[in-house]
């Protein structure tokens, strides 16, 4: 079988001027989902140069809620980028969730004065009760623990965010009973 | 027509040298045959300062420099070798072995493996600190080579010579900080990578006993990465 050069060879080649190589084609939408259109168009206005992937990973994570292997093939063949990298910058950055987020999210922010308030207690005793780490969902998807850095509210330290309310001076008890309170008997 | 480059002077280990501006620490001092030890800088590759292990004394910068990446500057004065790089190396060695499962004696690659030599000859003879243990795969699913996680040392030698030399950029690197591992294309098993061509010279760089040919037994586990500098002159521009 013949292997075609990849397609991010192809690109480089192209930049330094080479007209030779085989003419670029961007790959289909993944499926008729109206979404892939906004994806494409944030693509689109980057004239699809390779400094859009983390632009264009952010549309698909606003689009879809989280980035799944084929929405990272999708803009990594879009965009001549090899998979590889794309991927290894879609796990770089905390922002971006791989897996499809739970119903409900509890955020606990460990900026530094929520930090020195506690923070840390907090993520333990949820990592604990929810028996997942921070950036994990719980199995049955009902619950996503994500930690977040300074959320500008620090003279409220530490906070939490279940879900979008916003909770000031939060405690042990608290946390436990938000998460009792999702947690499916 | 070509510019002359420029030529800057300087002191390496006590002694009065020269380079071309555009050369690297590391390069002025092996051409002036003074020793420092390198685990992630590959001849005929870029250099990227991954391992630590090149870092000297400049005088006047705050901090250890790696050689391989910092370049020649006028009136530098540079120590290559003295006892609190040789700290600092025997430390940056050790946190390599502490960090996965580098267990020698059952590592096809025992013998045979830079990491290893290197300890020898920097006479590392002990890790202080406690191992990490941590429970890492192995990908078996290429027909032809295997990759032992829990002998990666991160040093992105594969990733580079795949990109720049075979330009499949089969593998790169994912996640951060202690998570980080090397993958392949989607971090999918190699055997099912769209864009390897198993070329074999992601095995052939790799320094230690991570990446290795199927049905070798040790002592057939030898790794020659000289064909580099190879393809890269063959490849200049005439
Ligand atoms: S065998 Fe060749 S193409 Fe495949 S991963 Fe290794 S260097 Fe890349
Ligand atoms: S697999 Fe080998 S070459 Fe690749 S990063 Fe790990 S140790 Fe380096
Ligand atoms: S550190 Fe938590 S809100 Fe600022
Ligand atoms: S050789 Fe310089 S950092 Fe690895």
């Amino acid at each position: 079988m013949k292997r075609t050069a990849p397609m991010w060879v192809i690109a480089e080649n192209r930049s330094r001027g080479d007209r030779t190589m085989a003419t670029l084609t961007r790959p289909p939408l993944p499926s008729a989902d109206k979404r892939w259109m906004i994806v494409q168009g944030t693509m689109r206005k980057h004239g699809y140069s390779r400094n859009a992937l983390i632009e264009t990973l952010h549309t698909v994570q606003q689009s879809f809620g989280f980035l799944d292997k084929d929405a990272i093939r999708f803009v990594a063949a879009s965009l001549q980028i090899p998979p590889s990298q794309a991927y290894g910058v879609a796990t770089f950055y905390h922002l971006f969730q791989l897996r499809p987020p739970g119903r409900h999210t509890c955020q606990i922010c460990l900026g530094t004065a929520c930090y020195i308030n506690g923070a840390e207690r907090l993520m333990g005793h949820a990592e604990k009760q929810l028996g997942i780490q921070a950036g994990e969902t719980t199995p049955d998807g009902e619950v996503s623990l994500l930690s977040v850095r300074c959320v500008g509210s620090c003279s409220f330290a530490p906070v939490a965010i279940f879900d979008e309310q916003v909770h000031s001076y939060s405690k042990v008890d608290g946390l436990d009973a938000q998460l009792k309170a999702w947690m499916k008997p | 027509m070509t510019a002359t480059p420029a030529v800057k002077t300087f002191v390496i280990d006590g002694v009065d040298a020269s380079a071309r501006s555009e050369q690297t620490i590391l390069s002025a001092a092996r051409e002036h045959n003074i020793f420092i030890p390198t685990l992630c800088h590959l001849e005929g590759l870029s250099d990227v300062g991954a391992c630590r292990l090149c870092l000297v004394e400049v005088k006047g910068a705050r901090r250890l420099l790696p050689a391989c990446t910092t370049r020649v500057e006028e009136g530098m004065e540079i120590t290559c070798n003295s006892p609190r790089i040789a700290a600092y190396r025997q430390m940056t060695l050790q946190l390599l072995f502490a960090e996965r499962n580098h267990v020698c004696a059952v590592c096809l690659a025992n013998r045979h493996c830079e990491l290893q030599s290197l300890a020898t000859s920097l006479g590392m003879t002990h890790v202080e600190i406690p191992y990490r243990f941590p429970s890492l795969s192995v990908d078996i699913s290429h027909e032809r080579f295997t990759l032992d996680h829990n002998r990666c040392i991160l040093c992105t030698r594969c990733i580079r010579v795949c990109s720049e030399i075979e330009g499949a950029h089969t593998w790169d690197l994912m996640g951060r900080g202690i998570q980080s591992r090397v993958i392949t294309d989607l971090d999918q098993p190699w055997g099912e990578s769209d864009t390897c061509t198993s070329c074999g010279k992601c095995v052939q760089v790799c320094p230690t006993g991570a990446l290795f040919q199927k049905n070798r037994t040790g002592g057939q586990c030898c790794k020659d990465p000289s064909f580099l500098p190879y393809l890269r002159t063959m490849r200049e521009e005439p």
